[in-house]
């Protein structure tokens, strides 16, 4: 119990007294988190909103697969792009593994089924007669995906935070394809790993407060957006 | 509401660039056993090379196992780890450049005070048979914690198993094995492995180094410290640019060159006097140490 006791008075250190090495951690884990998660929603937001106003054959059937990779582990997306990156895979080339572009990789096939998934979910959830005014009124297809994501928008809202959550807390990945290096791909989960296997769970402890402080951070932050705009 | 998007945009740009535009330094990727890494000697090795050579030096921390496979893959440009049979055969098959020893210290077989198995002063297979004749019959009181993971030391404690007249497939199907606290395989890195040990009050087999590291944290004492299997010779490999033509082979020959040169020898001969009264490890200098 004092382990707890003494990391959270860590925790609270570090976070008063800027950290160097903590902040960096946690800069760096933002950035990386961000960007995957930036451009995963690029990915999903337009595709996502796409499938949900088409009608195609093996709609229902595609709907199921992406909700299917909600369940991804993130072991096994780390290994899929380590044997995709990795000098002697397919894409070796390319000269990535163990960089942090190869973890937004990993990251990215990580959330995107996730934020595309809950936005074709948002969507659904917007009343038909909004979209039907707006047909006649000669929206265009343009028109009508901005004004329904719109309406949607605290829904998707929801869906972009999940799967920037996702990215955030995941270790899987970082460990596989990023390596953990030192001043380089470390993000907080796998700072907190080492800091665990080498038995200072004081440190560990400190870094998984600050991790939760940090999301409690953005979440006000969105939080406040919201209310404002909806005010 | 407009500045907050214009504020968000910005945001999330400047997110992107930072990380598609993370500056390519120079760098070398070596792969290295958890026993180097947890002693902290990379560590203070790592800003030395780094600052004479203007490179990043990127650590990996892995067993020996998957330090191996890195090299093969050609995923890093340097391996240091302690397993001669596999280095040899890593090196023969055309992965690596050469085996280069460079420092070398002792394994220890380290257990409770009280001893349970009453294996203190044995040679170390024979202290092995009696854990396992022993703990069959008495799993729970005689707990022996593997690596479990492939690594150098793994591969030591299959080659002492081997010694004692017992294969490792023996070990695994053991009764002592199946029981929840007899052989129990802990597939971590060494420092872990300890302190797992240590919470079980079992016996394990580590390096010293390693061991004098986490003392601080441990109530293991050493019991079987002296034995011709016991000795660990820690050697770097470059690895072979003929496999891989897009690892640093040149900054991996300077690795190999620095850690046996007369300056890092000595380091390395006296890392550890400071905190624990004793060297971790012993110099070697590119030759094999004579037992």
């Amino acid at each position: 119990m004092t382990e707890i006791w003494q990391g959270l008075i860590r925790a609270v250190q570090m976070i008063a007294s800027f950290d160097a090495e903590v902040v960096e951690i946690a800069l760096r884990t933002l950035s990386i988190a961000g960007t995957s998660s930036l451009l995963a929603a690029l990915i999903s937001l337009p595709i996502g909103t796409l499938i949900h106003f088409r009608q195609f054959p093996g709609k229902r059937a595609l709907i199921n697969i992406i909700q299917t990779l909600y369940f991804l582990p993130t072991v096994i997306v780390g290994l899929f792009v380590f044997v995709l990156f990795s000098r002697a895979g397919p894409l070796g080339e390319l000269g990535i593994f163990f960089t942090p572009q190869v973890m937004v990789i990993g990251q990215m096939v990580l959330i995107t089924p996730i934020m595309m998934g809950m936005t074709i979910s948002a969507l659904s959830g917007v009343r038909k007669e909004l979209l039907e005014t707006a047909t006649s009124l000669g929206a265009s297809g343009l028109q009508l995906g901005l004004l329904v994501l719109r309406e949607a928008r605290y829904a998707v809202l929801a869906a972009l935070l999940l799967g920037f959550g996702r990215a955030l807390s995941e270790l899987g990945v970082a460990m596989m394809v990023g390596g953990n290096i030192d001043g380089y791909t470390r993000m907080m989960t796998g700072a907190i790993w080492l800091a665990t296997q080498r038995g200072d769970l004081e440190l560990a402890l400190a870094l998984g407060i600050i991790l939760l402080f940090l999301a409690l951070v953005i979440s006000v932050v969105l939080n406040r957006l919201q209310q404002r705009r909806s005010g | 509401m407009k500045t907050g998007g214009v504020v968000l945009a910005v945001l999330a740009i400047a997110v992107v660039v930072s990380v598609v535009a993370t500056p390519r330094v120079p760098s070398l990727k070596i792969a290295t056993t958890s026993s180097l890494y947890d002693t902290g000697l990379w560590g203070k090795l790592e800003t030395i090379f780094e600052e004479q050579n203007g490179v990043k030096l990127q650590i990996f921390y892995a067993g020996t196992g998957i330090a191996l496979e890195y090299g093969m893959r050609g995923d890093v440009d340097a391996v240091a780890i302690h397993d001669r049979a596999r280095e040899e055969q890593f090196v023969s098959e055309g992965y690596g450049v050469e085996r280069v020893p460079f420092a070398f210290n002792y394994f220890l077989i380290v257990g409770p005070e009280d001893d349970p198995a009453g294996i203190a002063g044995l040679k170390p297979e024979d202290a092995f048979r009696k854990l396992l004749e022993d703990g069959a019959e008495d799993p729970g009181r005689i707990v022996f914690i593997s690596r479990g993971d492939d690594s150098g030391t793994h591969a030591k404690e299959k080659a002492i198993w081997h010694e004692a007249g017992f294969t490792y497939e023996e070990v695994q199907g053991s009764s002592w094995s199946k029981a929840r606290d007899g052989y129990v395989e802990a597939a971590r890195g060494m420092g872990p492995t300890l302190l797992m040990a240590n919470e079980k009050g079992a016996y394990t087999l580590t390096d010293n180094g390693t061991f004098l590291a986490y003392i601080g944290n441990l109530d293991l004492v050493p019991v079987v410290e002296t034995g011709a299997m016991l000795l660990n010779v820690y050697s770097v490999i470059a690895v072979n640019p003929d496999r891989h033509p897009g690892t640093n082979t040149e900054m991996a020959g300077k690795l190999v060159e620095f850690l046996t040169s007369p300056e890092i020898q000595a380091m390395i001969g006296s890392y550890g006097v400071d905190e624990y009264g004793v060297p971790l490890f012993s110099p070697c200098a590119g030759a094999e140490p004579e037992d």
